[in-house]
């Protein structure tokens, strides 16, 4: 029997000729291909390698130094991509592998990207800037952008009206996630605008995937924000999560409960504070009249008794109209001397004798002394026991 | 809706009326008014912040229009 015919060839014609044959191929001259990287180096050379996998197999590729100086994002393995180049034959490796031109991040991957594109342009543009508007300390309403179900809106209603029940709460209801989310959130912030309706804006929702969040990372959105002439609040998911809105909003709170802690002032604190106004009130005001007892316990020895006791009396009359205005009882207070007589030129017994019953008082409450202090024309209050009666000076 | 004074705007008379009375060179009769101003405005803070009336409204669109509504949380989620 005779032997086929065998036809020889070298390592190098073969792979010359599967080159050829793929090199040729119109479809895999121009291709994209999804996979997951795995395997992936970066050698010293500045090329990268890579071996692109999916459940049925694997691919190896490579991307040279110059086209990779291109790319957005630095590669790790488990990553999803689209790799776009052509396959081609290795001969020197015996292999074939995708001559990678570009590549780009897929699914969540590409979320980032955007991501990072348009923080990257606004904060260019500024919108990030300082100086942010102040937080109104004592807002008489706030409006909230954010969907009426949800533990977002429920949290911030309960932190207000338990912290400050005194500001009005106007809630606009909002999309946030999916479609029309973007424009639902750029349309409440844009009503707050045109009513003036509101003293501060949060806007927000709970957490949620970045894919969850993302409306908060739209450009409408941070426009809108960014346009506000009313202050705002972001109040975008968890604690970790950052998006542009809270970049561009005028203050940043971690949860939508910081949020309304941040709205608001504390009634208690505030109560607790007007006590002591009301505290400081009532002893300066008790000072007062007891520098009065006292200057004229000093002068009681020169002074006629009746009218001793007609100071006493107003003194008390003093006395009596704070207690009515506080319904509580006066504190004693002591003060030196000196101090007393230089503020009660007003109740002077020296002085007010001479014209016996009768003070003339200018129109700021303020003693006239001397026939020095007067001019013809001027008018002035003679203060009686029983009155007063409008003067003018002849 | 603002013919009465602000919250803020009593605090900061408020302010303005304790320093005087504390500060001296002030004669008794003005002291006694700007004390009784002085709790009149106290009063009338305390009296805000106690405010427990339901202040919550949800916007609704009707005939175009945004109106304010009573809002009342939803239970179910």
């Amino acid at each position: 029997m005779e032997k086929p015919k065998r036809r020889l060839v070298t390592v190098s014609q073969v792979n010359d000729y599967i080159k050829r044959i793929l090199d040729n191929n119109t479809a895999l001259g121009d291709i994209w291909v999804r996979g997951e990287i795995s395997n992936y180096k970066r050698h010293s050379s500045g090329h990268l390698y890579i071996t692109l996998k999916d459940k049925g197999g694997v691919l190896k590729a490579v991307m040279f130094k110059s086209a990779a100086a291109a790319l957005t994002f630095e590669p790790e393995d488990g990553m999803e991509v689209i790799a776009h180049g052509r396959v081609s034959v290795y001969e020197a490796g015996g292999v074939y592998q995708l001559y990678i031109e570009d590549m780009q991040r897929e699914g969540v991957g590409r979320l980032y990207e955007e991501y990072e594109k348009l923080k990257k342009q606004l904060a260019a543009e500024g919108l990030f800037d300082e100086p942010k508007k102040t937080i109104p300390r004592f807002p008489r309403a706030i409006g909230v952008a954010t969907a009426t179900t949800g533990a977002a809106v429920k949290d911030i209603i309960n932190v207000v009206t338990r912290r400050y029940p005194a500001a009005k709460i106007i809630i606009y209801p909002t999309l946030v996630q999916g479609a029309g989310a973007k424009e639902s959130i750029k349309n409440a912030i844009e009503y707050f605008n045109r009513e003036q309706n509101v003293d501060t804006l949060i806007v927000g929702r709970g957490g949620g995937s970045i894919e969850d969040l993302w409306a908060f990372n739209e450009e409408i959105v941070a426009r809108a924000i960014y346009a506000s002439q009313i202050p705002v609040i972001s109040a975008v998911g968890h604690e970790t999560d950052f998006t542009i809105a809270d970049f561009v909003a005028d203050l940043r709170a971690p949860t939508p409960s910081v949020a309304a802690e941040r709205a608001v002032p504390d009634s208690h604190e505030l109560k607790a504070g007007l006590d002591v106004t009301l505290t400081r009130l009532e002893s300066a005001m008790g000072k007062k009249i007891e520098s009065g007892r006292l200057v004229l316990k000093r002068f009681r020895m020169r002074t006629p008794k009746d009218k001793i006791e007609e100071y006493y009396l107003r003194l008390d009359g003093f006395s009596k109209r704070m207690e009515h205005a506080l319904a509580m009882k006066t504190s004693e207070n002591k003060k030196s001397l000196t101090a007393a007589a230089s503020k009660l030129d007003a109740l002077s017994p020296l002085k007010t004798l001479t014209r016996g019953y009768a003070i003339p008082v200018r129109g700021d409450g303020s003693v006239i002394r001397g026939v020095a202090d007067v001019k013809s024309g001027d008018e002035f209050s003679l203060r009686l026991r029983d009155g007063a009666r409008d003067c003018i000076v002849k | 809706m603002a013919k009465t004074k602000t919250f803020e705007e009593q605090l900061t008379e408020l302010d303005g009326i304790v320093k005087k009375l504390e500060g001296g060179g002030v004669s008794l009769d003005e002291s006694l008014a700007l004390f009784e101003q002085g709790v009149k405005l106290t009063k009338s803070c305390q009296k805000i912040l106690d405010e427990s009336e339901k202040k919550v409204k949800v916007l609704m669109s009707e005939d175009g229009e945004m109106v304010e509504k009573d809002f009342i949380a939803q239970q179910n989620d």
